[in-house]
């Protein structure tokens, strides 16, 4: 495939720990998120919630709610247009599946929307919610993956069964393999539910425009949802807008639609700006979370530790409807055996609907949970082979050209060697108990996490860029900012390209009317994309300047260079003009200064469906991270001494933004590994407080030590990978190797808990102490 | 309905100072400062969180303190001096702890960052050397779930010491 033009090394700007703009702007706390926008005579829109996971609606009467004076709308499923989002859950155009926008004769979870009120201040709201009476009738559901799937199982939807979706990989021969195999580890895994907890509650303020445009500014990482809501509302999608203004933190739990087509309903019926903001307890009640998993592995490898065969059945929790299941279960597919060569694979990947919260897209998206269990089994295999934890990864890792289970070559190097030995190296010295009862242990984890959508969906990024009459760069891409630098890192790319200085470039981002559309922020897919995107463009617009700039400083174009705001002579210091200049006479000679273009990324057929054999995703980022615990053998508390996470990026474009996500993913890992659980009982969510959902706080975590591998060998502009996503993996299979080597048990279900640990310290039969030491 | 009424009839004069500059308001007896202050004045950079004391975000200086907006009532700040993180820096220059945290990246999301900011800003005041165990106890109330908290630290210790007021003259 065509490589965008590069200028080449030694880069200007690029890999630079600039400053952010949006940054300076955050401190001073004048960036207007979502909640923070305001318009005269807004609404304010709420949501009526079902109270039970799974029962029959048979009446709801909203008339006394419309009668409450301040009231301006109440509406149910009868008053929207077209109650149905149509989903093509695998996007292989397979089968398609309508999710309800407000529950009509049935609710299939704890917290799913039913009603909609619009009313002249959030007290009013609160009191017509209240006025609404809804006769339930309960109905028997399903409240476990496990079962999900059991013949007498009542069914969700009771036109089709409960099986959402059931991938399948198959490579070479198993069940052979194992019977060659010197040693065969067989364990379950669990993973929990986790709640993205961004810090931003979802909120959006809608409004129909003078020109009758319903639109719609909301926290979201995907404009593009602008189709679905104009689906909703019956209306051509050119009569709806969406616009992103910069999220408070998005990780994925804000891919999904969540208050867009609720505030959109609201502001179309009642004519008048309507703001809903969801309260912290609704977003942990009913927001899609990440999916609990299961995960049933047996790996097989020689005496000398070659990994011979893996045979992994994975089943996920989706909740009642698919949002984003299916291709969260095709990611962990893809990557269920990690960065390692296994030639003999045979995977089942399946996702039932239940009636638990609903599931979705969350940061590590499938990759995440995976990592668990095929590190762990790693683990396992070293101890049972006598062999190191860092001996059997070596003898197995991944290298550029090796054939993964999906039968495609991995086409880029994955520096897996270079990656451990740093990160076990930053671990130093190991420390010693700070009590009597603690124990210290060690343990590392590597990952490979996709960065790019699935080819299948033939990717796709725009990008406008241009300059203004006084050299000033415009760069307009609807890209959305959850934090990660996204806009920023833009910038950073056209001021290498252009000579631009990055405090004279302006970034418009996030509107789906105004900027050229670039996907959703989501699949650790924006600096791939609209990178390559902005890259493109700008070199495009390189292009047709440098030969007016040749001409005004009379050299010839290979001479020509842009840098500092300036066209210069390249070894001619002195030989330089203004690119505003350049600007002006562009605009003499009617040439133009301002360009779209676009990125198209790698696409290829669909998947082979029962052998899962075919291109997948674009390219891989992958890591290694060590932890250094300390676990209280007495009261079985664990606590993080030390954390050293390394993944290559390929190029870090900003070194400091690639260093803040892995600090800030291995510290959302960690989270996981150690505390957060979203609890959910025979349906009902139990953490819908912010005090029961415990997120790491400054305490529970250590410094992160982020290093930074720049291989040179990823995708996206400049040799660049994607590292939003893939920090979030390695940390819970590391934490549970750690504690292995600090008490010698080993745990298979998350989160760690002191009382988890505690209870298999006490099964334990009684070892020597320090038996399990020395493995990194 | 009843509530709409009585709500307007109990509304109660609120006045209190707001980054230096003294506010009169009307606000309903239930009313959270966090309310008043996003709704009524407009001071959106005060951020709504959770509404349980539990994630910072809402994080205000009350005479120079840090509490949670959402926790408090509005009638409570009456004859206080409220700062929000505009109250921080002087016009058109950074204070030196928003300096710090650009040059670190401390931010993100950025929706932590103006209660960050300001716990921080208070707990320096009183501890002009801390130890990174310190400041992370310091802002152990204030959640961040972008940055994994280390570069916030970062930052907050290299302010450590520069002996600053609330608009970053020197002391």
């Amino acid at each position: 495939m065509a490589r965008p033009a590069e200028p080449p090394a030694p880069f200007r700007i690029v890999g630079r720990p600039l400053p952010r703009f949006d940054v300076a702007d955050k401190v001073q706390g004048t960036t207007l998120y979502a909640a923070d926008w305001r318009l005269p005579g807004m609404l304010a829109g709420r949501i009526l919630r079902a109270v039970y996971p799974s029962a029959r609606i048979r009446r709801i009467s909203v008339e006394k709610a419309r009668a409450l004076p301040g009231v301006a709308a109440v509406l149910t499923a009868d008053d929207v247009p077209q109650n149905a989002l149509h989903e093509d859950p695998t996007g292989l155009g397979l089968s398609s599946f309508a999710t309800p926008v407000l529950a009509a004769d049935r609710v299939r979870y704890q917290g799913e929307p039913v009603a909609l009120v619009a009313a002249e201040s959030e007290v009013l709201a609160q009191a017509a919610l209240q006025a609404i009476e809804v006769d339930y009738e309960p109905l028997p559901g399903v409240f476990d993956a496990g079962t999900a799937l059991a013949a007498d199982a009542p069914r969700v939807h009771p036109d089709r069964e409960n099986l959402l979706i059931h991938w399948k990989l198959r490579q070479g021969d198993v069940e052979g393999a194992f019977r060659q195999a010197d040693a065969v580890v067989e364990r379950t895994y669990r993973t929990q539910r986790v709640d993205h907890a961004a810090l931003e509650p979802e909120a959006a303020v809608a409004w129909v425009d003078g020109d009758g445009v319903v639109t719609i500014r909301a926290a979201t990482q995907v404009i593009e949802h602008f189709r679905e809501i104009a689906e909703i509302l019956r209306l051509p999608h050119n009569k709806v807008r969406v616009m992103a203004p910069f999220l408070g933190g998005g990780f994925g739990g804000k891919e999904d639609m969540t208050v867009e087509p609720y505030a959109a309903l609201l502001a179309w019926k009642t004519r008048r700006p309507v703001r809903m903001m969801w309260t912290r307890q609704e977003s942990l009640l009913a927001r899609p979370k990440r999916h609990p998993f299961t995960m049933a592995y047996k790996t097989g490898a020689t005496r000398d530790g070659r990994l011979v065969a893996q045979e992994i059945s994975l089943l996920a929790d989706a909740g009642p409807y698919p949002l984003l299941s299916p291709r969260v279960v095709f990611a962990a597919l893809v990557v269920g055996c990690g960065p390692y060569r296994v030639p003999n694979v045979k995977i089942d990947a399946r996702a039932v609907f239940t009636n638990n919260v609903p599931t979705s897209a969350m940061r590590g998206f499938g990759a995440m949970q995976v990592t668990f269990a095929y590190e762990s089994q790693m683990d396992l295999l070293a101890e049972q082979l006598g062999m190191s934890a860092l001996e059997i990864r070596s003898r197995n890792f991944l290298q550029k050209g090796d054939r993964l289970p999906t039968g495609e070559a991995l086409e880029t190097e994955a520096a897996l060697p270079r990656i451990t030995a740093r990160a076990v190296d930053a671990l130093g010295e190991r420390s010693r108990p700070s009590a009597p009862s603690g124990r210290v242990g060690r343990g590392i984890a590597c990952n490979m996490q996709p960065y790019g959508r699935t080819v299948w969906f033939r990717d796709r990024a725009q990008a406008w860029i241009g300059f203004e009459a006084d050299g000033a760069l415009v760069i307009r891409a609807g890209i959305t900012d959850l934090g990660g630098g996204q806009a920023a890192s833009l910038a950073q790319l056209a001021a290498e390209v252009l000579g631009v200085s990055p405090d004279r470039i302006a970034v418009h981002i996030g509107d789906s009317a105004l900027t050229p559309l670039a996907g959703g922020t989501f699949a650790t897919r924006q600096l791939y994309m609209s990178g390559n995107a902005v890259v493109k463009a700008a070199g495009e617009l390189r292009a047709m300047m440098i030969p007016v700039a040749a001409s005004l400083l009379e050299a010839a174009e290979p001479d020509v260079q842009f840098a500092g705001n300036h066209a210069g002579v390249i070894g001619a210091p002195e030989r330089t003009i203004a690119l505003a200049r350049v600007v002006k006479e562009c605009a003499r000679r009617g040439i133009p200064t301002s360009l779209l273009s676009g990125f198209q990324g790698e696409h290829a057929a669909p998947i082979d469906l029962e052998t899962g054999q075919g291109r997948t995703f674009p390219d891989y980022t992958f890591g290694c991270h060590a932890v250094e615990v300390e676990v209280d053998a007495e009261t079985g508390t664990v606590r993080v001494l030390k954390l050293a996470a390394c993944h290559d990026v390929g190029r870090a474009i900003n070194p400091q933004s690639v260093e803040g996500q892995i600090q800030g993913g291995a510290v959302m890992g960690a989270g996981q590994a150690l505390m957060e659980e979203v609890a959910v009982e025979a349906g009902i969510n139990l953490t819908t407080l912010f005090a029961g959902y415990l997120i790491p706080t400054a305490m529970d975590m250590p410094d992160v030590r982020a290093l930074v591998v720049e291989s040179g060998e990823g995708k996206g502009p400049f040799s660049a990978r994607g590292i939003g996503e893939p920090p979030t993996g390695p940390p819970p299979a590391a934490v549970a190797a750690a504690i292995q080597d600090a008490v010698g048990v080993r745990l298979m279900e998350l989160p760690m808990t002191s009382e988890r640990v505690f209870d298999a310290v006490r099964a334990r039969p009684a070892r020597p102490e320090h038996e399990a030491r020395g493995k990194v | 309905m009843e509530t709409a009424a009585a709500d307007a009839a109990a509304r109660v004069r609120v006045r209190f100072a707001l980054n230096g500059s003294p506010v009169d308001v009307w606000a309903a007896p239930h009313e959270t400062l966090l309310a008043v202050l996003r709704d009524t004045l407009g001071a959106t950079e005060v951020k709504y969180g959770c509404g349980e004391g539990v994630c910072g975000t809402c994080t205000v200086l009350l005479d120079g303190a840090p509490i949670n907006a959402c926790l408090l009532l509005a009638v409570q700040a009456a004859g206080r001096a409220v700062t929000t993180v505009k109250g921080l820096g002087a016009e058109g220059r950074l204070h030196p702890l928003q300096g710090a945290f650009v040059a670190h990246e401390a931010a993100q999301c950025g929706f932590c960052t103006p209660g960050m900011l300001l716990v921080a800003h208070a707990f320096l005041a009183d501890h002009p050397r801390p130890t990174r165990d310190e400041i992370r106890s310091a802002i152990a109330g204030n959640l961040c779930r972008c940055t994994g908290y280390t570069r916030i630290v970062d930052a907050i210790e290299a302010c450590a010491g520069s002996g600053t007021d609330a608009r970053g003259e020197p002391a």
